[in-house]
């Protein structure tokens, strides 16, 4: 048995194939693609088109929100400078988001997105790191990180995938050891870039430079987050990348037989959440302008949590870029809208969780609504 | 012992006789206090301890074994409270410690604890993750004839400990209050913000509650509070939030300098200079940024990193039967309170050498 990841049993059916009756032996990449035929119809509509019925419940959310966060704070809300806020919180978990809508989709799960960040920023930012960053240049320290990111998920993805161990126990493990070897590896201290013990750091100074710039008047955090949501979109809903990713989730074996290379398949996604980690571990180094294994704490949970409001299926085989970039905002306009109106932590938490439940309800309803017609 | 080599910063709340002449209120004045007796011996700046005026208690006794154990030093501070425990070792050859890993859970440090009773050591120095979930384990070890000694996060029960040594979070509140008070000189309308640690925590309703009373007593009031995390992350997203929120801040209290560089770095980048920040714990890096004068951060209300190496060092006197060199009294004292200071550009020396780096 070439299984991968342990499904329930090939017999029985799963959420995806309720949802797209596949004949388990039949071409899953054509029932694939007659599944996304509604999406594809109004694709004269934008790229909101499609994805616009099924998100409707999450627009109402934030549009609600929006709504709350303009009465109660009035022009502080409703302002560019705070809007550029909201949207710069987002972006780190955005990104790492939009790899992970991808992940999940596929059938997957990865729980080592925060420690992978936090491995990936120290990394990139320790003594040695960045005295070569500066002799050379700071795009080294970038490279630094990505490569470590996506070295973490080839880890996580050459295991779970060639050695058959469950995506959940795998990346737990990678969890705990990456963010224990960036406390070894910064003994547990703050690396500040440029780092103060550099005698002269311009090298890297362009660094700080290049990440902390705006690209006409918008951070370059917010334009990051934006390419690599459509670059995602383009990935998910244009590419034979996306149809497989699709295909695997749904029923990896029927897309075995179709000839995908699942397990190859499975790899590549998790490089390409690694990659999101390494790129957010950046963005984080130009937030904070340190690199610590503090760095994103928790983060996987809120990247799980925006991408499973967004509409994806946490079963695999069903999964929505648009959805997953307005779950991310939806949070981080709450964490405003509450900072705004001087509201503490707890309310904000007791708030988030009624918003992940009721964002789910809503939309349940709304799909069957719009599948029915 | 710093208690003894600096009289002037540490009165014990209990203990009139600890102190020369400064009584527990916490005056600003305390800091600029009476010089130091016996100059401290040079340090590193990673905040290792300073070393005590030799006495007749620092003299080689019978061998102690003493047990230790406090959370993760997920940040600076904490990370400075394991290396100044170490740094003792070096200093004592009849000290023998075991050092558990730092953890953040607490079944496991509960776990280390019922070790360290297994193994029968002599006492045991125990800086709870949860002071109230170590209670229990604690009384275990009273009752098995191990004395224990409480450090910085108060266990529930008297009972369970033999020594208290505590750094005084309230006290760290109402030093930064009264340093605001006194630079608002009289203006009841300023803007006064918080960016608290983490807030489920007693020690952070602790500085607030200080920060708050000390306000209160020249008209003032915290008009934005928003908790972190002790992160720099958690730092950096509360703070560039906080500044969105509030448009016109006069002063800004951050209760730890380990988030403190990342509420610096959303103040740098929301490009804001219009307040005075006060910052918290005493980091290195945060007196380097008061020596240096040029950006908000202009003070910092020190909490001891050395409060575990205090707390070892008294252990090492009760288990061979010592007391305290200055005092009359022939035992070891039952709580220890440390002080905490300002420091601003015109103390900053004195201070530097013994920050913890974050």
């Amino acid at each position: 048995m070439s299984e991968h990841r342990t499904t329930p049993g090939t017999d029985g059916p799963d959420l995806a194939s309720v949802e797209n009756p596949v004949a388990p032996s039949g071409d899953t990449v054509r029932v694939e693609r007659a599944a996304a035929e509604p999406e594809r119809a109004s694709r004269g509509a934008g790229l909101m088109g499609g994805a616009f019925g099924r998100n409707l419940g999450l627009v109402v959310a934030l549009l609600v929100i929006c709504a709350v966060g303009a009465v109660t704070a009035g022009d502080r809300f409703a302002s560019v400078d705070n809007v550029v806020t909201i949207l710069r919180l987002a972006s780190i978990t955005g990104v790492v988001s939009i790899g992970m809508t991808f992940v999940i989709t596929g059938g997957g799960i990865d729980l080592s997105v925060g420690a992978i960040v936090a491995l990936a920023s120290v990394w990139a930012t320790t003594f040695a790191t960045q005295s070569m960053a500066n002799d050379t240049h700071w795009l080294l320290m970038v490279f630094a990180a990505l490569a470590v990111g996506a070295a973490c998920g080839l880890v996580n993805g050459v295991l779970i995938a060639y050695g058959n161990v469950v995506p959940f126990i795998m990346t737990l493990a990678t969890l705990a050891s990456a963010r224990g070897l960036a406390e070894i590896i910064s003994e547990r201290r703050t690396q500040i870039v440029p780092s103060p013990d550099l005698p002269d750091s311009a090298g890297v100074q362009g660094f700080k430079d290049f990440w902390t710039a705006d690209v006409l008047g918008i951070p370059l955090l917010v334009v990051i987050f934006a390419l690599v949501s459509v670059a995602g979109w383009f990935l998910f809903n244009r590419t034979t990348f996306g149809r497989r990713t699709l295909a695997v989730g749904g029923n990896p074996e029927a897309a075995r037989l179709a000839g995908i290379d699942v397990r190859r398949h499975t790899v590549l996604l998790y490089v390409l959440v690694g990659l999101c980690c390494g790129l957010a571990a950046l963005m984080f180094i130009a937030r904070t302008s340190t690199g610590t294994s503090t760095h994103g704490t928790l983060l996987e949970l809120d990247v799980i949590a925006a991408v499973v409001i967004g509409g994806t299926l946490l079963t695999g085989g069903r999964g929505t870029i648009v959805g997953t970039v307005i779950g991310v905002l939806i949070f981080s306009t709450l964490s405003n809208v509450f900072v705004l109106n001087n509201q503490d932590a707890s309310t904000q938490a007791v708030a988030k969780g009624l918003i992940i439940v009721v964002a789910v309800l809503l939309q349940q309803r709304l799909a069957r609504r719009s599948t029915t017609t | 012992m710093r208690l003894r080599t600096t009289p002037s910063r540490q009165p014990g709340r209990r203990l009139p006789g600890l102190v020369a002449g400064a009584a527990a209120v916490l005056a600003l004045s305390a800091c600029t206090g009476s010089a130091q007796d016996a100059a401290d011996d040079e340090e590193g700046s990673s905040g290792s301890t300073p070393a005590a005026a030799s006495g007749a208690n620092d003299e080689s006794g019978d061998t102690v074994t003493i047990g230790f154990s406090a959370p993760a030093a997920d940040h600076g501070w904490m990370a400075a409270i394991t290396d100044n425990v170490r740094a003792l070792s070096d200093q004592y050859p009849d000290l023998d410690l075991k050092v558990a890993t730092g953890t953040n859970d607490v079944s496991l440090q509960i776990s280390q604890v019922e070790t360290f009773i297994n193994d029968g050591v002599d006492a045991i120095v125990l800086l709870p993750f949860d002071g109230a979930a170590m209670t229990p384990v604690a009384l275990k070890a009273m009752e098995a004839g191990i004395p224990v000694i409480n450090v910085d996060r108060e266990f529930d029960d008297p009972n369970a400990a033999r020594v208290t040594v505590l750094g005084d979070n309230y006290g760290m509140g109402v030093s930064a209050g009264q340093y605001v008070c006194e630079q608002a000189d009289g203006n009841e309308d300023a803007v006064v913000a918080e960016i608290a640690g983490i807030d489920s925590l007693p020690l952070t309703q602790d500085r607030s509650q200080g920060f708050e009373d000390a306000l209160a007593e020249c008209g003032l009031d915290v008009d934005a509070r928003q908790a972190a995390q002790f992160t720099v992350a958690s730092g950096e997203e509360v703070a560039s939030q906080l500044l969105q929120a509030e448009p016109e801040i006069d002063f800004l209290w951050n209760h730890d300098d380990d988030q403190g560089v990342g509420v610096l770095a959303a103040i740098e980048s929301a490009g804001r200079d219009e307040f005075t920040m006060i910052g918290g714990a005493g980091s290195a890096n945060a007196m380097r940024a008061i020596q240096d004068d040029s950006g908000v951060l202009k003070a910092t209300v020190i909490y001891p990193s050395t409060q575990g190496a205090d707390g070892v060092k008294l252990a090492r006197l009760l288990v061979q039967e010592k007391a305290m060199g200055d005092l009359v009294e022939v035992e070891v004292p039952r709580e220890v309170q440390l002080y905490a200071p300002v420091v601003t550009a015109d103390n900053v020396d004195q201070f530097i050498d013994t920050a913890f780096e974050s």
